[in-house]
């Protein structure tokens, strides 16, 4: 794939589907994480993915941002196969994607100011003044402009991701990747969190992605949701329409239960023969 | 038949691990020149590789230097020849001890600096997150850094055998009662420009063999806390072993 292909401006183009996975299967260390999954992500939409832990959320996330390559099947941004992409052709696609990690991923050494600007000293030239312009708006934007010189050990962990978006947002992208925004969070990080993902997407017109196991939060923020379990797409639609769904999966899932299609025990020997046994066996 | 094969699959894994590690060089290498384009970031690499050490070094320095004084005076006191002890210390600090000795150090506390610290970038996701935003973590963290601990070792070397021979000159003029006139002419006649392009040699090359270890058991290290300390763990052994291999395979090229 030819580099000028994957430039962000290729993220403008007018298909529906921002982002699709097409028949993906992922198996590492003879484990298979995906079989045959399928998902559309719509532009200027928020599609969440859900599920229970260890099913791959991450792993989608790094798989749509070209960090690991699919098995089998077919991963497309705005069309492109970022399977076919070299490193180069990678990288500028992901100038036109944002990411927030789960814990902000900020750089330690890097106050927040410099944090924020760093995508912009990476890949633009320009001048001082226009930087500082535009990591404050980007600081204002998520409340933290006051913020601006404190170091990230300084920050408390809603305080970090709201800086994380910041810089994130900073190279204006079209795609927007939240990978566990709402882990960790009390109540008003929380709050803070929702409304700006929702506010950033229908302002920048982006499209987001959000991987989350929290279902209430998900349920007031998404416009699409999907649940992975066993390597596939569970369910998909409106999260309202999710907590309908009879799969069992589903049913778990949605409604916290502790036992079910997800056992509640990691499988072991049998209980009374491993405890009767002489030598108790672990 | 299983110590073969056990000695097979070591050797397999050995030769896999030296290959990647010409590999990251490489990359390291081909980032170089784009890097210097960046000075600043390379200046700060030398002020934490380098400025940071001088104390340990400055300080490790005068005792070894002190340790020479006393020693090579026993020794050639045996042999009437006490004025040649400014020769003696001169040649083995610049020669052989200067570089080596602050190779030791330098793997100790900046190689392993480097290594926690890009581990733990690892394992925070912070090299992640780079990539994420475009910008190569080879090119970006481990290269200035790279070049960082080649400039600075060569200067604390050399920061390592002055201060060693101004304490060889303490014990042995001021203690000893060497004449310090034939300490220092001795050593100034003695000594040739061949004989300090020889520790210079050594402390580049010794400073590139620590700096890209550190790295790259930095950069591949398990993104745990447990990963973090055995690459930390492993820069210190690797770099050692690195530095006495390469001490004896350059001293037989460039005696």
């Amino acid at each position: 794939m030819p580099i000028s292909q994957a430039t962000p401006a290729s993220l403008n183009s007018a298909t529906t589907a921002r982002v699709q996975l097409i028949d993906v299967g992922y198996d590492i260390q003879g484990r298979t994480i995906f079989d045959g999954l399928n998902v559309t992500m719509e532009r200027g939409k928020i599609t969440a993915v859900m599920g229970p832990s260890g099913t791959g959320k991450t792993t989608l996330l790094r798989m749509i941002a070209g960090q690991i390559k699919p098995t089998r099947g077919r991963v497309l941004v705005d069309g492109i196969d970022i399977g076919t992409l070299d490193v180069d052709g990678l990288f500028a696609l992901r100038r036109g994607m944002g990411m927030l990690f789960q814990n902000g991923a900020l750089l330690t050494d890097l106050d927040v100011y410099e944090n924020v600007a760093f995508p912009l000293r990476e890949h633009t030239n320009l001048p001082e003044s226009l930087i500082a312009r535009i990591v404050l708006m980007k600081l204002h934007a998520v409340g933290l402009r006051g913020a601006a010189r404190l170091m990230p050990a300084e920050l408390s962990g809603g305080m970090a991701r709201r800086v994380a978006l910041a810089r994130a947002i900073v190279m204006d992208p079209l795609l927007l990747i939240y990978d566990e925004p709402f882990a960790g969070l009390d109540p008003i990080g929380l709050g803070v969190v929702l409304r700006l993902i929702r506010d950033t997407n229908d302002s920048l017109a982006l499209t987001s992605v959000v991987v989350s196991h929290d279902v209430d939060e998900i349920g007031l923020l998404a416009d699409t949701a999907y649940i992975l379990a066993d390597g596939r797409v569970a369910a998909s639609g409106k999260p309202a329409d999710l907590r309908k769904d009879d799969a069992p999966i589903v049913r778990q899932f949605m409604g916290g239960i502790a036992d079910g299609p997800v056992a509640f025990h990691y499988p072991a020997p049998n209980y009374d023969a491993q405890l009767l046994a002489q030598d108790v066996p672990i | 038949m299983s110590v073969a094969s056990d000695l097979l699959t070591n050797a397999r894994e050995m030769c896999g691990k030296a290959g990647r590690h010409t590999f990251f060089t490489l990359r390291l290498l081909r980032f170089t020149p784009a890097a210097f384009k960046r000075f600043g970031l390379i200046w700060a690499q030398i002020y934490n590789t380098g400025a940071l050490s001088l104390v340990i070094i400055m300080l490790s320095g005068l005792f070894v230097g002190m340790v020479l004084g006393l020693q090579g005076y026993d020794l050639l006191r045996r042999f009437g020849s006490t004025e040649s002890l400014g020769v003696a210390v001169g040649l083995a600090l610049i020669k052989e001890l200067g570089p080596v000795v602050t190779a030791l150090l330098f793997a100790g506390r900046a190689g392993t600096a480097l290594t926690s610290e890009i581990g733990l970038m690892q394992a925070t996701d912070q090299l992640a997150a780079m990539e994420m935003m475009a910008v190569d973590p080879v090119r970006r963290i481990c290269a200035p850094r790279f070049i960082g601990g080649i400039i600075a070792l060569p200067l604390l070397a050399a920061i390592f055998s002055m201060i060693g021979i101004y304490g060889a000159q303490l014990v042995g003029v001021a203690l000893m009662g060497v004449d310090a006139g034939q300490f220092w002419s001795q050593m100034r006649a003695a000594m040739s420009t061949n004989d300090v392009v020889q520790g210079i040699v050594k402390s580049i090359v010794f400073g590139f063999a620590c700096s890209s270890i550190a790295v790259y058991e930095g950069y591949h290290a398990l993104p745990t806390a447990e990963g973090v300390g055995r690459a930390t763990t492993r820069t210190v052994v690797n770099s050692s072993v690195a530095i006495l291999i390469l001490d004896y395979m350059l001293t037989a090229v460039l005696l």
